[in-house]
Order: C-alpha cells, then sequence, then structure tokens
C-alpha cells in the first residue's frame, strides 16, 4: 500500500435500475456533468438528478487530458471565467475533503521571436489587469525558474522572454472525477455506468427526456455535457453546434529523478511540458489537423513532438516514452466554450471544450448548476451562450489554448 | 500513421497534405435567410462516419482533390478524385 491507494476514493454506488423520470439528467459522467450533478446537489438541493455515461465515469477526456490549469487566456471574458475555475480548485480539497493532489507550479509561456515576445507581453499586461496575476520575464529569470532549459534552443530557437503565470498549477484528473462523483453519489444523485444514451424524447422542439438500450427516461431538463461525440448528441434535438471533432495526442516518459518544478509550454514550437507525481514527463502539443473521432496515437505525431521538446530541453533525449494515448476533442470555430441554453427547450449544453476543459471543469460545472436551479444564466458564462454565432459575437481566442 | 493517395503522385505521408475540410452543407429545415447565413459561416456537420473532404498536396504537385475517409477509423474509402 501507498499513499496514493490508501487515499483512494469510496464511491457509494447506488444499486437497482434508473427511476422513469428526474427532474435533471445529464448525458456524460466527464468533469463537467458530474461536477454539474456535484453542484446541483450540494449547493442548490437538487438532488433528483440523473448521470448517464455510455462507459466509465471519465473514461473520456476527464481521463485523457494533460491535468493543467491555468487562467491566462487572451479575452477577458476567458480570463475571467478561467481565474474563477482556477480558485475553485485551489479551495477543492477543503470543499471536498479530497485528496486531488493539486500543486501550484506556475506557467512559463515561453517565446522564440520578437512577434511571439510581444504576444507574451500582452497576454502578462491583460492576464494581470483582468485578476490572472501573470508577468513578463526574461531569459534569466527563466533559466532561474526551469534550470532544465536550453536557452540558446538548440541555436534555432532562442529563447526571447515568457510570461509567467503564477497561478498555473496541476492536479490529477480521475481524482477530480472521482471525487465530484463521490460528493454527488453521497447527496443522492444517480449515476449510471455503461448506460449509453441511443436518443432524445422530444415533444415538438422540447427536449423531455433520454432513450437508452434499457428504455426511455423521462426529464425536466436534459443537459448534455458530453465530449467528442456531442454532434450526434445535438443533432437529435435538431441543435446545429459550431464543433468539429478532433483528435489530440499526449504522452508520458519514464521518471526523471531530478524536480521540473514548473509547466513550460512553447508558444512558438507548440507543444508543453509538465511532471507528474511519478516524475514521468508529461508531453502534449497540436490536435491532429484532420478531423476524426479516432482514439490512437501514431508514430509521426510522437516523433515531431519528442523532436520539438528536445530542442528546448535536451535532457530529455534520455528518457523514453512509457506510454501515449488520446482522446476526441470538440473543438469550437471560435476556440472557446458553448454553455447554456440551445435552440431546443429544455435541453442545455456544456461542449466546446476542446483540449482546455480540464481547467474549466469547476467554474463551468458550478455555473451550469446554478443556471439549471434559477433559471437565470450566471454573469461568468453568458458570454459563452450558444447563441453568440447568431449574434455574431465569436469568443475568438485561438492563441491561448497552447494549441493550433 | 496516415499516409494519403494522391492522384498525381500516389501515396504520400500526411503531413505534406494540408486538410482542407469537407463541403458546408446547411439543412433544408432552416430557411430563414439569416439563419442560414450563421450556418454556413460557422456549423459544423462534423461527420461520424464516412466523409468526402478537400485535400490539397501543399508539399508536392499542389494541386486539390476530393479524398474519402471513415472519421470512425481514419481508414481511406476508395481512392480520391
Amino acid at each position: 500500500m501507498n499513499e496514493f491507494v490508501e487515499t483512494l476514493l469510496d464511491l457509494p454506488w447506488q444499486v437497482g435500475d434508473p427511476k422513469p423520470a428526474y427532474d435533471v439528467i445529464i448525458i456524460g459522467g466527464g468533469g463537467h456533468g458530474l461536477a454539474t450533478a456535484y453542484y446541483l446537489a450540494t449547493r442548490h438541493g437538487i438532488t433528483n438528478v440523473c448521470v448517464l455515461d455510455s462507459k466509465y465515469i471519465g473514461s473520456g477526456n476527464s481521463g485523457r487530458n494533460t491535468t493543467i490549469i491555468r487562467a491566462n487566456y487572451g479575452i477577458p471574458e476567458s480570463v475571467a471565467f478561467y481565474q474563477r475555475s482556477l480558485q475553485m480548485y485551489e479551495d477543492f480539497e477543503d470543499e471536498t475533503g479530497c485528496w486531488i493532489m493539486h500543486q501550484t507550479k506556475g506557467q512559463v509561456w515561453m517565446a522564440h521571436s520578437t512577434g511571439t515576445a510581444r504576444t507574451e507581453q500582452t497576454r502578462a499586461l491583460m492576464n494581470t489587469a483582468c485578476g490572472a496575476p501573470s508577468d513578463y520575464i526574461e531569459p534569466d529569470e527563466i533559466k532561474r525558474l526551469v534550470p532544465q532549459v536550453d536557452l540558446t534552443g538548440g541555436g534555432r530557437y532562442p529563447v526571447v522572454g515568457a510570461s509567467y503565470h503564477h497561478g498555473g498549477a496541476t492536479a490529477r484528473h480521475d481524482r477530480v472525477v472521482w471525487a465530484y462523483a463521490q460528493g454527488a453519489l453521497r447527496a443522492g444523485v444517480h449515476i449510471f455506468q455503461n448506460t449509453p444514451v441511443t436518443g432524445l424524447l422530444r415533444d415538438g422542439d422540447r427536449v423531455t427526456g433520454v432513450q437508452t438500450a434499457n428504455g426511455t427516461i423521462s426529464a425536466g431538463v436534459v443537459m448534455s455535457a458530453v465530449g467528442g461525440n456531442v454532434s450526434t448528441v445535438s443533432g437529435w434535438a435538431d441543435v446545429r453546434l459550431p464543433i468539429r471533432t478532433h483528435t489530440l495526442q499526449a504522452f508520458v516518459t519514464n521518471a526523471y529523478a531530478h524536480e521540473f518544478p514548473a509547466i513550460v509550454s512553447s508558444n512558438d514550437l507548440v507543444f508543453y511540458v509538465s511532471q507528474t507525481a511519478r516524475g514521468q514527463m508529461l508531453i502534449g502539443a497540436e490536435y491532429d489537423r484532420q478531423a476524426s473521432y479516432q482514439q490512437g496515437t501514431s508514430f509521426a505525431y510522437l516523433q515531431a513532438c519528442s523532436a520539438k521538446s528536445v530542442i528546448m530541453f535536451p535532457f530529455l533525449s534520455k528518457l523514453r516514452i512509457l506510454r501515449s494515448w488520446a482522446g476526441i476533442c470538440d473543438i469550437s470555430t471560435d476556440f472557446s466554450p458553448i454553455m447554456g441554453h440551445t435552440t431546443a427547450p429544455g435541453f442545455l449544453i456544456s461542449t466546446g471544450w476542446g483540449t482546455w476543459g480540464f481547467k474549466g471543469i469547476p467554474a463551468g460545472g458550478s455555473s451550469m448548476a446554478e443556471l439549471i436551479a434559477t433559471g437565470e444564466t450566471p454573469d461568468l458564462i453568458k458570454p459563452f451562450a450558444h447563441d453568440r454565432f447568431a449574434r455574431e459575437v465569436a469568443m475568438a481566442d485561438p492563441s491561448s489554448a497552447g494549441t493550433r | 500513421m496516415l499516409w494519403v493517395t494522391c492522384p498525381n503522385c500516389g501515396s504520400r505521408p500526411f503531413e505534406e497534405f494540408r486538410y482542407g475540410s469537407v463541403f458546408p452543407v446547411t439543412p433544408d429545415s432552416i430557411t430563414d435567410a439569416d439563419a442560414r447565413n450563421v450556418d454556413y459561416a460557422w456549423m459544423q456537420d462534423n461527420i461520424d462516419g464516412p466523409t468526402a473532404e478537400r485535400c490539397f498536396h501543399e508539399a508536392g504537385c499542389r494541386r486539390w482533390f476530393t479524398a474519402y475517409r471513415d472519421t470512425r477509423t481514419d481508414a481511406w474509402l476508395g481512392d480520391p478524385d
């Protein structure tokens, strides 16, 4: 036994089949779906809630991301949203009583050219002004924070400067999922695994419940918290989405014996590196260019991503790739999430989480719960409404996704 | 690794190509002219299964062609044209 095993969560699963009706049905037992159920039950006293997952909880992108929490986005509305989420993660262990291995490390976002250095200067100033403390730092400070970096970038990608986001953090992703599931189950929420939803019940435009292989369940409100397959689910309600699904790959190396203290990203090279609690180096980069629903990794990607990361961190060449995996990401057209009402009454959505969903789980879940409980869309997520596209108000923020 | 069969150059690595996306199709059920424009500009079919998509051989013959792929498996369906 060790501390990881001894602190595993006990999930008090309910016994039996789903009831014929619930106040709220949430499709998708990942972070966002379970967080919404948790906050509905704990903050708003709404416990007649059912979460359905096609496989096991956290089997989608909640268990496949690179666990980074940060708020250094490029538009004020996004900074406010992600900063709230970052602060909720800081308070998470106190609120839920569950250890999620949260660790504030700071994020260094390096620039290798004058143009991207300007981007990082702007990011630092703008983030600080919007409440997410960040500084623009010079190469000597970068070297002090991350001694492993090669400031010459192999001669080709010299480090010009970086924005340093003080609040950047990591947490164990599946512990976040389990913590929300435990809290929700204890409060009386029903969670059913291996229960794929196969269709939606409709009364005209209104969505009134879901179909599963074992029958129908009616609901006052149906919310989709589905990852890559969200277009299929929303299609059942005739809701059109500005979403294209892409594969995103990542990998870890064998354990690195020394401490790698920060989360480091490169603006020009587009990759990011951090160290897991087990000492493994966790590396990710862009999502695959072609739209795809397949969850495999490719040699070409691992090769390209390794090459980029070794340029900046030569010590990585001595390590080996231990595991690689992929998730299918709901990439929105404007690189921002979509939360709230849709064109179908009774059908709410939390989607467009692309490659940035993990960090948004607490704020996304609590905001969706508030919307369902009160009927009022919280100010925090008003800018991310589905109808922003019809209003021609895109929340375009591609440069902050850390991918492209 | 994906390999693409270019009609001019034969089988080449995917990295040589630029992904040109599928043809946007606005559903007939959307009749309002403004709503059709919004749909054309923003919305995606996001097809889960066989697709026909445009492809540009950027590092080769620099011609556009149409390729057929199953997005569930990334398997090519027949020859491009």
